[in-house]
Formats: structure tokens, sequence, C-alpha cells
């Protein structure tokens, strides 16, 4: 083979991965087009206003008011960070700076088991073993924004906790070692430089994880109740975007479908929003 | 390198070619051979859906050559499906709304709804007036019912259900089911709620009651096959069989199968009304039958 043919088939082959690579953007192209195509008819013909901030969903009677889906969205994710977010943290901090090999080779696949476990697995020991103790305990019906709050921030774990260990592991050992060197302890060294070197990637993680609550669907229907209304406390039912495209796919035609799709654009820009902070963050850590 | 680099992508290739292969194979499967066998495509209401593949299934077993297929998809889908032709029979567990009207209608059963609560609940009887009152949001509590002061859970079905449907129309009138109220996605769900909830109300099919339930009296009427027959308890619902035109073929075949005495006999079993009670004997079929008996 001479060396011209190896740098033609050198080319090819790039070729056909960037091609290959370039697929990937292309399905999120067509995603993108097919839902502001169905979606965005539906918002102008009903208004963006009466979408977005009335309360009133009642498709088959022509009310498209999705405000209270969006604050519902909002708080469960909300929520969620508060109880996955610092356990997640507080894990990754013990896997990384104070946990033996020994330790950390049983935590980390466990770990992995968890971000594999399915979302209706999930939904059904959140309803089985949760809702009871919500509603017995609490008050309430059990299906609640708490309930919510609890499951989704033991879903959001393995996200949170992957990429704020890789935040941590990234902290150069110089700067720990110049905090013993000061007579840090080490959950001083851990808490004043570790944990703030690693600061953008553990934010990071958090934006990450609050994507993964904002997008779960199936375990959240079987445990928010669905309700229609504004949440006033934890204890009420709530139900998400998600869930309501989830809920009523199967029954919706015309309007009501476009709606949905309609709902799936807010939800799109939603997660949007959240993955640029992510990748803001993610870039000013590069820059430092 | 560049040789192993090719390799996998030789190896890359064959999966995909293999992966395709499978594709069409499949695809052949699914579309109906012509003179091998026929096939038909039944669609819409997910409570309907169970007794359709229950009657499917035996008809396939007396009709070898024959496929039926039955898929959900909800009522209103169902109805959807029937007017574009999408599915030679639609399914809806709802009468028609006057601007879904043209469709060829068969009701093949009646299926009556109960309301039911846990069973450790003291309340044994409700009245229209009040169940409409407490799913418009109007009764809160359980107190000045029986007795017991803690919050109602109210438990309703999703937007476009053929239960939700049936049950706004027999109960609700025209009072919206307050927003507050909790949404389950199926017959089933709801069951499991209120069997945990000692609190919970909520209505299912009566076929689908069991113990872990307790059906309530309505307007001092127990909820039973018996009681519906008698036109005594008035809250049932129809299961539509719609087609675009008036049924022929194959179509027709399986309908009459439905409607003849041993479907509806296997539809009695499974806990719901023959249709031939309320509506009379429907005369689509008995050309059919006579047919079949020349032969």
């Amino acid at each position: 083979m001479s060396a011209a043919d190896i740098k033609r088939r050198e080319k090819l082959i790039q070729r056909i991965f960037l091609v290959i690579a370039f697929s990937s953007l292309f399905s999120l192209f067509l995603i993108a087009l097919f839902i502001f195509v169905e979606g965005l008819p539906m918002i102008w013909k009903v208004g963006l206003k009466d979408f977005l901030l009335s309360t009133r969903w009642a498709p088959t009677k022509g009310h498209f008011g999705i405000f209270a889906m969006i604050v519902s969205s909002f708080w469960v994710t909300i929520g969620a960070l508060l109880f996955g977010g610092p356990l997640g943290l507080m894990c990754s901090i013990f896997l990384v700076e104070f946990a033996s090999p020994k330790v950390r080779a049983i935590i980390k696949p466990a770990l992995e088991l968890l971000a594999g476990i399915p979302s209706v697995v999930y939904g059904f020991l959140g309803v089985v073993y949760l809702v009871p103790l919500v509603r017995d305990y609490l008050g309430g019906p059990g299906l609640s924004l708490l309930t919510s709050c609890i499951i989704l921030g033991i879903m959001i774990l393995p996200t949170v906790i992957s990429i704020s260990v890789d935040s941590l592991v990234a902290v150069p050992d110089s700067y720990r070692e110049a905090a013993f060197s000061l007579g840090a302890t080490r959950w001083q060294a851990t808490h004043m430089v570790t944990v703030h070197a690693a600061k953008s990637g553990i934010i990071t993680a958090l934006v990450l994880g609050m994507g993964r609550a904002v997008g779960e669907t199936m375990a959240v229907i079987m445990i928010a109740g669905n309700a229609l209304k504004i949440p006033l406390s934890p204890l009420d039912p709530i139900r998400t975007m998600t869930s309501n495209i989830a809920l009523e796919m199967g029954y919706a035609s015309g309007l009501h479908r476009q709606a949905l799709f309609a709902t799936g654009i807010v939800l799109f820009f939603f997660v949007m929003a959240l993955n640029l902070i992510a990748t803001a963050f993610a870039r000013r850590k590069r820059l430092k | 390198m560049n040789r192993r680099l090719g390799k996998h992508l030789g190896l890359l290739c064959l999966l995909l070619a293999v992966g395709l292969l499978f594709a069409c194979s499949r695809k052949e499967e699914d579309t109906p051979k012509k003179g091998g066998y026929a096939s038909i495509i039944i669609a819409g209401s997910t409570s309907v859906q169970p007794f359709a593949e229950k009657l499917a299934e035996i008809y396939m077993v007396k009709n070898p050559n024959t496929v039926v297929n039955v898929q959900g998809g909800g009522s209103t889908a169902g109805i959807r499906a029937a007017q574009s032709g999408i599915a030679n029979i639609g399914t809806s567990s709802r009468n028609l709304h006057p601007e879904e009207k043209g469709l060829f209608e068969i009701p093949i059963a009646f299926d009556g709804i109960a309301v039911i609560v846990n069973p450790k609940n003291p309340i044994n009887n409700l009245s229209t007036e009040t169940l409409r009152a407490i799913y418009a949001g109007k009764i809160l509590n359980w107190k000045g019912l029986n007795g017991v002061d803690h919050r109602i859970t109210t438990i309703t079905r999703e937007e476009g259900s053929g239960t939700r449907g049936a049950f706004e129309e027999l109960v609700m009138e025209k009072l919206e089911i307050d927003p507050g109220c909790i949404v389950q996605d199926s017959n089933g769900a709801v069951r499991e709620l209120v069997a945990t909830d000692p609190y919970a109300i909520g209505y299912i099919s009566i076929g689908l009651v069991n113990k872990q339930v307790k059906a309530v009296a309505l307007d001092g009427v127990a909820p039973s096959v018996k009681a519906v027959k008698e036109k005594r308890y008035r809250f049932f619902r129809p299961f539509l069989f719609l087609t675009k035109k008036k049924p022929s073929g194959l179509t027709l075949h399986f309908i009459c199968f439905v409607l003849s005495p041993e479907g509806q006999r296997i539809l009695a079993k499974e806990g719901l009304i023959p249709a031939s009670i309320i509506h009379g004997e429907s005369d689509l079929c008995r050309q059919q039958t006579s047919k079949e008996e020349k032969n």
C-alpha cells in the first residue's frame, strides 16, 4: 500500500466517523423540529399567555393552561436537589478524600447499580413503601410533592456523585499537601481547599442532576398523584410537565395532542437552560 | 493499527446488515399474506382491550388462518382510528360525542361503574348529589358523611379516558371534576390506591371490584351485574365496536362471533352485561347466520 493510499483511507475513515458523529446531532435536530412543528401552532392559537400562565388544564373542554405543571416541575426539581444534592456531595467527598480503597471498591459499583435500576422500580417502591409512610405519619394523600422529591433525590444520586467525584479527583494533590503543610486536618483541607477548588465541577454535577430530575417521568406518574393544582404544601399532589405528556399521550388527539407537544417545547427550553448553565460552569473551570 | 480499524469497521457493517435483514423479515411477517391468512386490527379503549383480547384469542383458535390484532390507545384514539380507517374496528368505552357521530356503532356489552372506598370506611351508601359534590371539590371532608374527621382523597382518571368520560356523563352532569383530584391512569391503579388509603374514594368497572375495596351503593342501589340488568342501577356505559362503514367480510364475521351467544357468554363470565339484554337482538348478523346455515 502506498503512502497516498494510506492517506486516502485515513481520510475516508475520518469522514465516516464524522457522519456517524453528526447523526446524533441530526436526531436532536429532528426531535426539536418535530416538537416545534407540532406544538407551535397550538401556542399560536391559544396564545402564549393563556398557555404558560393559566392554571386551567381541561383539554377536552378547550383549556390549555400549564402554569400549575411548570410550578410543580420547578418545585420537584428544587426538592430533589435538596435531598439528593447534599447526600451526593457528601458521598463523593467521602469516596475521594476519606474512603479506604477497600470501601471504595464496594461503594462505587453499588452506585453504578443504583444508576441502572429502571425508574419504574423506583416508582413502585415509592408507591408501596414511601407513600403509606408519608400518608400515615405526615398526612395528606401520600402521593405528594414530598414523596416525589425523596424518590427523585435518590434517583439523581448516581449523576451527582459520578460527576462530583471526577471533579474532586481532578484537584491536584499539591493543593491538599499545601494545606496539610499549613497544619490543616484532613477535614479542614477538604472543605477549605479541595471542595473550593472543585466548586465549578460540583455545580455542574448538581445542575445535571436537576436535568435528570426534570426529565424523570415514570416514577413521578406513580408517586406524585398527578393533580392539576399548584401545590400549596409539600404534602399536596402534583403533576409535572413530563408526567402530563405521558399520562395523556395515549388519549390525545387534535389540539390536545398539539398541547402535549407544546408542553414538550417548554420542557425543551427548561432542560436546555439547565444544560447551558452546566456547560458554562464546566467551561469556567477549564479556563482557570 | 489501520488494518485493525478496518476490521472493526467491517464488523460494524456486518452487524448493521444483519440488523437490517432482521428489520426486513419482521416487516414481512406483519403484513398479511394474500391467501395465507386474513387479519383485522382492533384498537381503542383500554377498558375494552382485555375483553377484546380474550375474544380474539378464542376466535383465532376457532378460525385458523385469521389474525385479530388488539391494540390499546384509549376511547378517543379508538374513535379516531375507526374514522380514519387505521383500524378495522375502533373501540370505545363511552358514548360518542355529537361531533363524533357518523360511525357505525355496535354495542357489544355494557359495563357498570362502581364507586369504591376502602373496606375500613364505614360508609355504605352515597347519593348522586353527594358524589357529585365530592368530585366537584365541594365536600372535602368525610366528617359530614360518616363521622370520621379526615380529608377525602378523591381519585379520578385522566382526561380522555372512557371511564372518566362515562363518569362525567352519568354523575357530574354540568359540573367539572375538581383539578385537585388525584389522577391515576388505569382501573388497576385506582383500585390499588383505594385499597391502601383508608380515606380514598374512586370509581372503576364493576367487573374489577374485588375484596381489597368496597363498592358503595348509589342512591340506595348496590352495584352488581344483576342490578344493571334489572335497570335499577343506572351507572353503566356501553362498550362499543365502531366501524367506518357497515361491517363486512372478516370484520363482520368477528363482530358476529362477539354478538353470538358464545361470545356474549365469554363477556358475561368476565363480569360484563350482555348487549342483548338492554338493546335487544341485533339484526346485523341475521344474514350472516342464515348464510352460514346454508353452507
